[in-house]
This record gives C-alpha cells, structure tokens and sequence, in this order.
C-alpha cells in the first residue's frame, strides 16, 4: 500500500498534464490548472525543507564542535536575522522587496556586493585555468583553442578595432558548428527527459520512492 | 626559461587580469562597439510593438549575475518607456525580483510612469515551469496579486489580462534554467513571442531558440547589454565595461599563448619529461 498510492498518484498525475497539452479545454483543462496551483504550493514547501535541512546540518555541526562549526554559527545567525527582518519588513511595508523595507537594506548592502564579489572571482580562476589547461597537445585540443580564441577576441569591441573580420568570424563559430552541437545536446536531453518521465509515470523508475 | 613560461606564479596571472579591468575604468577608455545581429533582432521586435502594449520582464537572475544582466534591464527598460509600452515585472527566482525594483526606483525618476498604469510587481511564485505553464492559462490563476498583496484586478494594467494572449511580448533576463523554460513552454506551446537576455555561459545554449524562430532576439552578456545601450543610445554600465572586458581577454589569450609557445618548446627540447 505504501508503494501503491503513491505509484497510483503518479501515474494520474502525470496522464492528466500530458492529455491536457493535447486536450486543453475542460474538464482536462481545468483539472491541469488546479494541479499546477498545487505544484507551486508544494514547491513552497520544499523551500521550507531545504531550509530546515540547512538548520538541522549546521546545528549539528555545532553541537559536536566539528572544525569550521565558527562558520556554521555564522550562518544560522545570518539565517536567523535575514527571516526576523524579512518578517517584520512584510508586517510593517506588505512586502520584504519594498525599498524603505529593512530586508532591502540587507539586501542592497550584503547580499548583492558578496554575491557579486563571489561570482567576480571566477575570472581569476578561469584566466589561471586557461592558461594552464588550454595546451595544444592533440588536433581536437588545438581546434577547441582556436575556436576558443577566435570567439573571446571577436565577441569584445578590441576584436572589431584589430581586423573586421573577427567578429564576422565568432558570429559563425556560435551560428553554424557551435549552435549544431547544441541542438544535438538539446535534442539528446529532451528525449532522455522524455524517456526518464515516462518510466517514473508508468512506475517502472521508483528511486523517488526510497 | 621555457620551464619558468610554462610555470607562472597564478599570482602574477591574478594580478594581471586585475590591471587589466582596473586601469580602463580610471582612464576613462572607450571603445567604439558594433552591434550583432542577434541584438539587433531582439531590438528590432521591442520596436515592432505597438504603443500601450503590455509586455512581461522575467527578472530570472539574482545578485552573482547583477553586473552582466542588469546593465540589460535598464536598457531593456528604457527602450520600452521610450516606446510607451506597460511592463509587468515577475521572477521564477526567489532573489530577482528586489533586482527589478532597484531598476524601476531608478527608471521611474526619468519617466513619468504610475504603478498600476505604466507597471506593476508581481515578484515571485514558487514552480518555475509550473508558473510559466499557469500563466499560459490564466496568470491570475498563478498571481492574484501584486507583491503587496493588491488583487490583479485593482490595476488597470492587469484588468483586462488573462493569459499570454494578452502579452505583446516576454523578455526573460536569465541566468540559469528558466533560458530553456520559457522557450519550450511559453513559445512551444503558447506560441508567446519571446527574448532572452542572458549571461555569456548561457548565451550559446539559446541559439537553437534564435535560429529556429522560437525567440525573437538574444542578448548575450555584458557585451549584448553594451550593443542594446547602443541602440537605445544610452551608454551606461555595460558600455563602460567594454574595455575591460576587451582587454581582459586580451591578456588572457596572451597567457594562452605564452603557455603553448612554453610546452612546445619543452617538449622539443626534453621530449619524456613533457608527456
């Protein structure tokens, strides 16, 4: 029975959203709406989860004084002060995204600059990578440099000011070999989504089930 | 030598690349920038619209995606108030919509716009595809309200809106998935009109969408943000940045070169220890 319901809630579930493409008018139609309300209530919650998992890891890492636990009451101290503020800023503004509100203040001034500066940082790294990495050691490596080159000179302004004809030539790389790979991928991905989501409805897949 | 070429410190690399984008911005460099066909097409179907028509903004990116992508809603936006369209700003993303006020308190002081009338803020709703495929139906069904709370039907910007038959177009600023979402559901199924503005690493992922019809126009990085601030004849932040980037990338492939010029000179000259 426990495998049996939720095996039998999948396989409604997801013959009802696959006819609604097809048959879109009601009562299908309707019944699709109302499911995907649902979806985005129970989302929610997984956010909710997500956020208690956090908790319950740090926590635990605090109670048994594991090393780095300093960061852990780090974060459950940010996790705790972002909520009250957030929590108060919709109390008093009706919304946490408010200007005036004072989550916005820790959004503007903390999140966004660290945000930010962590992403920045990849630059860094990506410049060391590359020379590091990008060696010519056999014929694909050295055709991956050149593209590679070809496009990070033509998609910049300096690309244009060197020789007219780099960004004629990056715009080719993305249109033509670039974009053909891609849509090999795209198409190789969706028919894996495909086959993978028909075996979960059909209650051939079962690990979500553990 | 060759050793040594082939070995630099990556301290020297850092500090190279940090020259690199520092120096333009304090000596004001500019570079003139040519615009691609890609962005010129996404400009092009902001153009076609018709005055008073309603679009949607998808801010989809958060802070680590800030400095490419919100270059690209300031101009996005300023070319639709230049065209007097209304725009209704949402999120799949939890952290996006603070993004798209920032940018509406800083637009909203060049032009004369009203909430309800001009836009409106319908933040977040959790379900990424299931709030694009609810929104096909009936985005009321999805958003009742704004993000105060004010029911849809109090404004007139949303009165008469049920669903993407009602939207002229959909612009989605993205960092991440939702660039494949609103192509294989807004404009598959919905047949919604549609452009992507997206980072550099997820730019390419979207021209199967460009080159099949299923979106109007990409906007890609920093540099798509600076063409599109060219078209609307506003440089700004992206703009700004061109140099930077330029020469950035410039050192970058300098060191790529000085690399391959070091290993193969290694590897000629001790053929066993380079393999």
């Amino acid at each position: 029975m426990r495998r049996v319901v939720p095996l039998v809630i999948t396989f409604i579930t997801g013959i009802v959203i696959i006819t609604g493409l097809f048959v879109p008018h009601d009562p299908l139609g309707q019944i699709e709406g109302t499911f995907l309300v649902w979806y985005a209530i129970i989302f929610g919650f997984t956010l909710m989860l997500g956020l208690d998992s956090l908790i319950r890891i740090h926590a635990n890492k605090i109670r048994r004084r594991q090393p780095g636990f300093g960061y852990s009451m780090v974060l459950i101290a940010a996790v705790v002060v972002t909520l009250v503020v957030g929590i108060w800023s919709i109390i008093k503004y009706g919304s946490a995204f408010d200007m005036r509100a004072p989550f916005m203040f820790i959004y503007m001034n903390m999140i966004v600059p660290c945000s930010a500066t962590m992403f920045s940082l990849l630059a860094f790294f990506i410049a060391s990578a590359a020379y590091r990495a990008f060696r010519a050691r056999t014929i694909d490596a050295t055709l991956l440099l050149i593209a590679g080159a070809l496009v990070m000179i033509g998609r910049v302004p300096v690309g244009h000011m060197l020789w007219d004809k780099f960004p004629v030539i990056a715009e080719w790389i993305m249109n033509v070999p670039q974009m053909a790979a891609k849509r090999g991928i795209l198409i190789g991905v969706s028919l894996g989504m495909i086959a993978t989501s028909l075996r979960i409805i059909l209650g051939i897949e079962r690990t979500y089930l553990r | 030598m060759w050793d040594k070429l082939a070995k630099i410190d990556r301290r020297i690399i850092f500090v190279l690349i940090a020259v690199s984008v520092i120096v333009p911005f304090i000596t004001r460099m500019a570079m003139s920038i040519r615009v691609s066909t890609p962005v010129r097409k996404a400009h092009q179907a902001v153009e076609e619209l018709e005055s008073g028509s309603t679009i949607i903004i998808a801010v989809d990116y958060d802070p680590s995606s800030m400095p490419e992508l919100q270059p690209m809603l300031y101009a996005m936006l300023r070319h639709v108030y230049n065209k007097k369209l209304k725009v209704i700003l949402m999120s799949l993303i939890p952290l996006g919509p603070p993004l798209g006020h920032m940018a509406m308190e800083d637009i909203t002081k060049e032009y004369d716009l009203k909430y309800g009338e001009d836009y409106i803020f319908i933040d977040y709703r959790p379900g990424e595809r299931a709030v694009i495929l609810a929104m096909g139906r009936d985005i009321k069904s999805i958003y009742g309200s704004d993000y105060l709370g004010t029911p849809l039907d109090s404004f007139p910007i949303t009165r008469e809106v049920t669903n993407f038959d009602d939207i002229a177009l959909v612009v989605d600023l993205a960092h991440g998935m939702s660039a494949d979402w609103w192509p294989q559901i807004a404009s598959a199924r919905y047949g919604q009109k549609l452009i992507i503005g997206g980072t550099a690493v997820i730019a390419p992922d979207c021209y199967p969408y460009l080159d099949s019809g299923q979106i109007e126009g990409l906007i890609g990085g920093l540099k798509g943000a600076a063409e599109y601030e060219m078209l609307v004849n506003r440089p700004g932040v992206a703009a700004m940045g061109m140099p930077a980037q330029s020469i950035a990338h410039l050192v970058i492939i300098a060191f790529i070169v000085i690399g391959n010029i070091a290993y193969f000179a290694l590897r000629r000259s001790k053929p066993d220890t380079t393999k």
